[in-house]
């Protein structure tokens, strides 16, 4: 499996939870933690993203940035621990 | 949470444009607006179009919009953002001019300038946000407000006899001889996300070669105005709007 990863900008996300409906491996979820302006947000709950952009392209506010296995490590067959 | 990763292995795939500010948006949890921000600021990014791109800023929810694009921004009167389009686009022909409004602007105090404009065939693009309420002033009912629609205006839903049918503009103004290509989006999907940001490159290419006027409209979700969650408005959006405003292109330019 193609493996990926999400870094979520805290103090951006409102938590409008269009992310995590729109994850096809259902590996999004909400924070118990709230950043400064009062919001829930958005994180990893599971490890298997596999870096597919659907949860960056819905953002409202662009706080998502999406990283994906290099197709180098994939010829390779390298792991990739995310 | 799961926050180790290797980045050497890694490589990016998906990153904010860099002509979109740090500043953060003003728009609602969940709100259309800030994706379709989003969308034309890759597709400038993507041109490399940054210094040659004049945006005009509707008055409504995306009044605030200059602060978020990195490009030229005029801020237009109430309506008027397809007028003032006309006017840059006239004295600069060689710069890239969109004018971006949402329904209570182009659709009903902005009437005669969008048909005009449209009619002109004026080489511009322009874009409209349709989520069926007037936003910015507390969800009150605009032209494109479905029949049996509550909002704060008409509390028991919109009604033929009072307030006449909902304005089908989109398919109004493509029946004019100025309007180039003319197309619908929305934005609750991915895959649609995907559909509107090929639609916004090819309305800039089409300007580039002046065709004529393009016009996209797409359909958005007012979680604030409507009065739900963004999940449910988005749900609602797809069982009640896109029946009325159906999605897919309404005029095609003729291959010759």
């Amino acid at each position: 499996m193609i493996r990926g990863t999400i870094k979520v900008d805290t103090e951006i996300c409102k938590g409008c939870e269009l992310c995590i409906t729109a994850c096809p491996q259902k590996s999004l979820g909400l924070s118990n933690n709230i950043n400064s302006h009062g919001f829930k947000y958005v994180e990893l709950i599971q490890d298997n993203c596999t870096g597919c952009i659907n949860c960056a392209l819905v953002c409202p506010d662009s706080a998502i940035t999406v990283y994906r296995q290099s197709k180098n490590s994939i010829k390779q067959n390298k792991k990739v621990t995310v | 949470m799961i926050n180790k990763c290797e980045i050497e292995d890694l490589e990016l795939v998906y990153e904010k444009p860099k002509t979109l500010t740090d500043t953060p948006m003003h728009y609602c949890p969940g709100c259309g607006h800030g994706v379709i921000n989003k969308l034309i600021m890759e597709v400038i990014d993507e041109l490399k179009i940054q210094d040659k791109t004049v945006g005009v800023a509707p008055v409504g929810c995306a009044v605030f919009e200059y602060r978020y694009m990195d490009i030229d921004m005029i801020e237009a009167p109430h309506g008027r953002a397809s007028a003032v389009a006309t006017g840059v686009k006239r004295v600069n022909p060689d710069k890239y001019v969109f004018s971006y409004q949402g329904d209570g602007d182009l659709a009903a105090i902005g009437t005669s300038e969008t048909i005009h404009t449209v009619n002109r065939g004026e080489n511009i693009l322009m874009l409209f946000i349709n989520n069926a309420i007037y936003g910015m002033t507390g969800g009150q009912m605009a032209p494109t407000t479905l029949i049996g629609q509550k909002t704060s205006t008409s509390p028991f839903g919109r009604s033929v006899k009072n307030n006449g049918f909902p304005l089908n503009i989109t398919e109004l103004i493509s029946k004019l001889d100025g309007a180039f290509y003319v197309t619908r989006h929305s934005v609750h999907k991915p895959n649609s996300v995907r559909k509107l940001k090929k639609a916004i490159q090819k309305s800039f290419e089409y300007q580039k070669e002046n065709k004529g006027t393009c016009f996209i409209e797409v359909i958005s979700n007012c979680p604030a105005g409507w009065g739900m969650t963004p999940l449910k408005s988005n749900e609602w959006l797809e069982e009640n709007l896109i029946p009325k405003y159906p999605l897919g292109d309404i005029k095609v330019p003729t291959k010759n």
